[in-house]
């Protein structure tokens, strides 16, 4: 068909639904199509708008429209609402006086928030929650604020709270008119338990509480409730619901539900059969959906329905899982179900705050659905389990409580029919899962990705498809191992032994030997990391084979400059040397700031800066600090008896001595470590990979804790030792970690998969139950004894600064896109381009 | 939409760089005409190729500084972006890791020292 002859199809609605119709027509490559939205920015991801506010950005959010306009088959008009259908003509009419013909007009105008009609909604201060738009608007009205609320306790107001504690709102209040928090989807055992979690994470909650008026002069000052109390508030989000878009379908004639949404037969007709309606505009069996979810399969009936398929919307299963402020919150099947229908099975730690409750079929064998709160990890199996009506194992309480002694934990990915739907964003079923796998040869996520497009939206079913690789691998007879990755098939144990065996040097010689292909960025990082750990052969010999950050010896940021931390041992600097930092800084315009590890962190430097700044620094008496490498980064200090009146050592001294020891060495992924000076551990050592704090008769050594998103604290090793003891345990505790991690394998998770735990580990580096003690105490000092600054080495090399280029047919050149904008009398980093 | 493999006749061949400009398995930008342009070097293979030196995720100028490697069993050389580690096929342009991207790829000629690379005229 030539493009021209093609039929139109226009889209109303720039929103999720609307652009994945629009994605899901475009690559039928049937029709032209024409697309209206009102919102002046291409369409973004709604469903993560509270990031937002915790650092991403309208350009994070945004969804991907790569090559949509290029080929003209999509037309775009943004910031131009349709204001008129004329049906008899088969034409819209836009704001700004676009006439546009129709084949075929899809409505996806969503959904405005609902603002209950209460005196003084108009007031400053007084804010929705919807879009981009709104945010803008509330963050810029939240410096003044200290006291905020939320009016509506529900998914989305839960949501607006979240933002504005990540605006830093002393006070955040949630007014909800139920007597609990997300009546909708969780029963009240959930909600209470949501509630002390809430409450412990500094939201306040008022609830059963119906808000009569809005007070204050021009400005919101406070809210007045039905039961005569008050509260102080300057700020107010109102969430209270959502109403449909349909006054364009109104005031086309097309027929409208009385509680409002346009609406839709079974194939997502509306009265006008050349018109369709999907997401949250939609009233399709008397529900509205306002999920994204069902928004999504709606798209796709209509673009099969018009492609010449025949396809109806029957309802739509609304089980869902959230992370609310951080709490995982989840209900599937039937939540509510109650005696006689069936028993419930209800499982409640208010430590911990989880509650977990499953409904089960009054004879015991089927799962009618339940609510997760505090630890939703058995989600996806509970959800599997209702949707294909698995029979239960004897004792179901397994599903909820984890297998207590001996047998497999639950039924298993195994056990789901071949039709049950793995990803639901995608449609993609275990039997189109399996199938890849075994025809295909997807076997691993990227691949499974590309072959089925499963796991590509929400990213919600990522696990449980990495569980049915794995199981059809196995079913197949597939060798399933711990592999690096597609050219090698060992653990990375493996290759360090192979590596150490056969006295391998470079990763060409490896990948001769071992492995096929020609490599990836995920196997020959790792071989670059053994190289280094075994041999301690300065990096930048190899430097095709390291992640960029050690092929640039810099942290690559944000625009493509590079940022330059050097050595501060222990966190102690010369006044002397701090003002050579400030010197180079203001030379080369970067930004400075203090890091969490006590140094001072460079930001900004053009690369081909980069052997000019360090020429600077080590002249000045500097070193690497390896903050690029998965290697050394800090041994943070407290100022310890040198000066405090509470310490009992000298912490700095020995952070020093040990943060010089280790101080290149190369592991599996980075490693941080800490001395305090006594028992108030102001340096934070228990949150490191390895901690030391002085005893009134020596030292303690901790090791395996980590911050990150996964905050861990580490554990005791060993009391009361003195500093040779200490070295020579971290000696070992170290080189067994660096031989036996997988690739980026922090020491706190590489401790969780231990078998044995921390009583092995203690057992291997203190009572030497290997017998690899004073080898690796002896492979230690090898590598403490070969250490050379690896900026060094390059400053001294014309050879070696000749790489630090961004054009090598223009070295003087620097890269013309690289740009900064203002900050505070310093710069920043441009925003990412879309 | 423009096609990746325009026929030669329509090609000027440009002089980028020296081969010793860049390194044995890895990849280096050249400026031409105001364009960014990567040029990777299959030591191994001995194979040259070349595309835009921007990332089209994040619009960063980047491909250049990527980790080469190969995909799959026809060996498909690629590269991965350093910022998030997007891959893509430099024989195709099209990217690798499961998102909807696509990067332009370049012929590249080498004669003596002397890396030139094809774009249509």
């Amino acid at each position: 068909m030539s493009f021209t002859t093609r039929p139109i199809v226009v889209v109303v609605g720039n929103g999720m639904v609307g652009h994945r119709f629009c994605a899901r027509l475009k690559s039928t490559g049937l029709f032209r199509i024409v697309l209206f939205g009102e919102e002046p920015r291409p369409a973004y991801d709604r469903v993560h708008l509270s990031e937002y506010f915790s650092g991403k950005t309208a350009a994070d959010l945004s969804l991907p429209m790569t090559g949509w306009f290029e080929d003209e088959e999509i037309v775009l008009h943004l910031g131009d609402p349709i204001r008129e259908i004329d049906r008899e003509h088969q034409v819209v009419h836009s704001l700004k006086g676009h006439t546009q013909p129709y084949d075929y007009l899809v409505l996806a105008t969503g959904s405005s928030p609902f603002v209950p009609d209460i005196p003084g909604v108009e007031k400053e201060g007084v804010f929705v929650y919807r879009t981009i738009e709104d945010l803008e608007k509330i963050k810029a009205y939240a410096p003044r604020a200290t006291n905020g609320a939320v009016m509506g306790g529900g998914l989305l107001g839960l949501e607006a709270a979240k933002a504005l504690l990540d605006l830093g709102i002393p006070q955040t209040h949630v007014i909800e008119f139920a007597t609990r928090l997300m009546p909708r989807q969780i029963d009240s055992a959930g909600s209470h338990t949501l509630e002390s979690s809430l409450r412990r994470l500094g939201l306040q909650l008022h609830l059963n509480k119906s808000t009569l008026a809005i007070e204050g002069k021009n400005r919101i000052e406070g809210l007045q409730f039905a039961d005569d109390t008050r509260l102080a508030v300057d700020m107010l989000v109102i969430s209270a619901g959502i109403r449909p878009r349909d006054e364009l379908a109104r005031l086309a004639g097309l027929q409208v539900g009385t509680r409002g949404g346009i609406m839709v037969n079974e194939r997502l007709q509306t009265s006008d059969k050349r018109i369709f309606a999907i997401g949250e505009c939609a009233l399709v069996g008397g529900m509205v959906y306002g999920l994204v979810a069902p928004g999504y399969d709606m798209a796709d009936i209509v673009v099969t329905n018009l492609t010449g398929g025949n396809k109806t919307f029957v309802g739509f299963d609304m089980s869902t899982k959230l992370k609310l402020i951080g709490q995982d919150v989840a209900s599937f099947g039937d939540p509510f179900a109650s005696e006689p229908d069936c028993r419930s099975i209800v499982y409640e730690d208010r430590h911990k705050g989880i509650y977990k409750r499953i409904n089960v079929s009054a004879d015991g064998k089927y799962l009618l659905g339940g609510v997760l709160v505090g630890d939703a990890a058995a989600y996806n199996i509970l959800l599997q389990t209702v949707n294909n009506r698995l029979v239960l194992p004897p004792d179901p309480e397994d599903l909820i409580l984890g297998s207590r002694g001996g047998g497999s934990e639950g039924a298993g990915v195994t056990s789901l029919p071949d039709e049950a739907l793995i990803c639901s964003c995608e449609s993609v079923t275990k039997a189109a899962i399996c199938t890849a796998v075994t025809e295909q040869g997807a076997t691993t996520i990227d691949a499974m990705k590309k072959c089925t497009r499963a796991g590509t939206g929400c990213g919600g079913c990522v696990p449980l498809v990495k569980d049915l690789i794995t199981a059809t691998m196995k079913a197949n007879g597939q060798y399933v191992r711990n592999v690096v990755c597609e050219h090698f098939d060992h653990s990375r144990q493996e290759l360090f032994d192979l590596v150490k065996l056969h006295d391998v040097r470079t990763y060409g010689e490896a990948l001769s030997k071992w492995g096929k292909g020609d490599g990836c960025e995920v196997c020959k990082p790792v071989m670059a990391s053994i190289f280094a750990s075994l041999w301690n052969e300065t990096i930048v010999k190899q430097a095709t084979i390291q992640d960029s950050n050690d092929r640039y010896l810099a942290n690559i940021q944000k625009g493509g400059s590079y940022s330059v931390v050097p050595r501060i041992p222990g966190g102690e600097i010369t006044p002397d040397k701090l003002i050579v930092l400030g010197k180079v800084a203001k030379k080369y315009n970067l930004y400075t700031k203090i890091t969490g590890g006590q140094r001072i962190d460079l930001f900004g430097a053009h690369v081909g800066d980069l052997p000019d700044i360090w020429e600077e620094l080590i002249a000045a008496g500097f070193e690497s600090g390896h903050a690029y490498g998965k290697a050394l980064r800090t041994v943070k200090s407290c100022v310890g008896s040198t000066w405090c009146r509470f310490g009992l050592h000298d912490s700095v001294s020995f952070a020093i001595e040990i943060e010089e020891r280790y101080r290149g060495i190369r592991a599996p992924h980075k490693l941080k470590g800490g001395v305090s000076g006594c028992i108030r551990e102001c340096a934070e050592a228990q949150g490191k990979d390895f901690g030391i704090i002085a005893t009134e008769k020596g030292w303690n050594l901790y090791v395996c804790g980590n911050g990150g998103s996964k905050p861990q604290h580490a554990q005791l090793l060993a009391t009361d030792i003195d500093k040779e003891t200490c070295i020579k345990y971290l000696d070992r505790f170290l080189m067994f970690y660096i031989r036996t991690a997988d690739p980026l394998t922090r020491t706190a998770t590489w401790l969780n998969k231990m078998e044995g735990g921390m009583t092995y580990l203690k057992n291997v580096v203190v009572n030497d139950s290997l017998g690899m003690g004073e080898v690796w105490e002896e492979e230690m000092q090898g590598l403490v004894d070969s250490y050379s600054c690896e900026w060094k080495d390059v400053v001294e090399n014309p050879e070696l600064r000749k790489r630090f280029v961004h054009f090598v047919n223009a070295p003087r050149k620097k890269d013309p896109e690289l740009q900064f904008d203002p900050l505070r009398n310093q710069v920043k980093a441009q925003e990412w381009s879309k | 939409m423009s096609t990746r493999t325009s026929p030669e006749i329509d090609l000027q061949w440009r002089l980028a760089c020296r081969i010793e400009d860049v390194p044995a398995e890895g990849g280096a930008c050249v400026l031409l005409d105001g364009q960014q342009i990567a040029i990777f070097y299959f030591a191994r293979r001995n194979e040259w190729y070349a595309t835009q030196n921007r990332c089209p995720h994040r619009g960063q100028m980047a491909l250049s500084r990527g980790m080469t490697g190969s995909s799959g069993e026809s060996c498909e050389p690629k590269v991965a972006c350093p910022f998030h580690k997007k891959t893509f096929s430099l024989v195709t342009g099209e990217c690798l890791s499961g998102d909807d991207y696509q990067i332009q790829t370049y012929p590249v000629r080498v004669k003596g020292d002397k890396v030139y690379i094809g774009i249509s005229a």
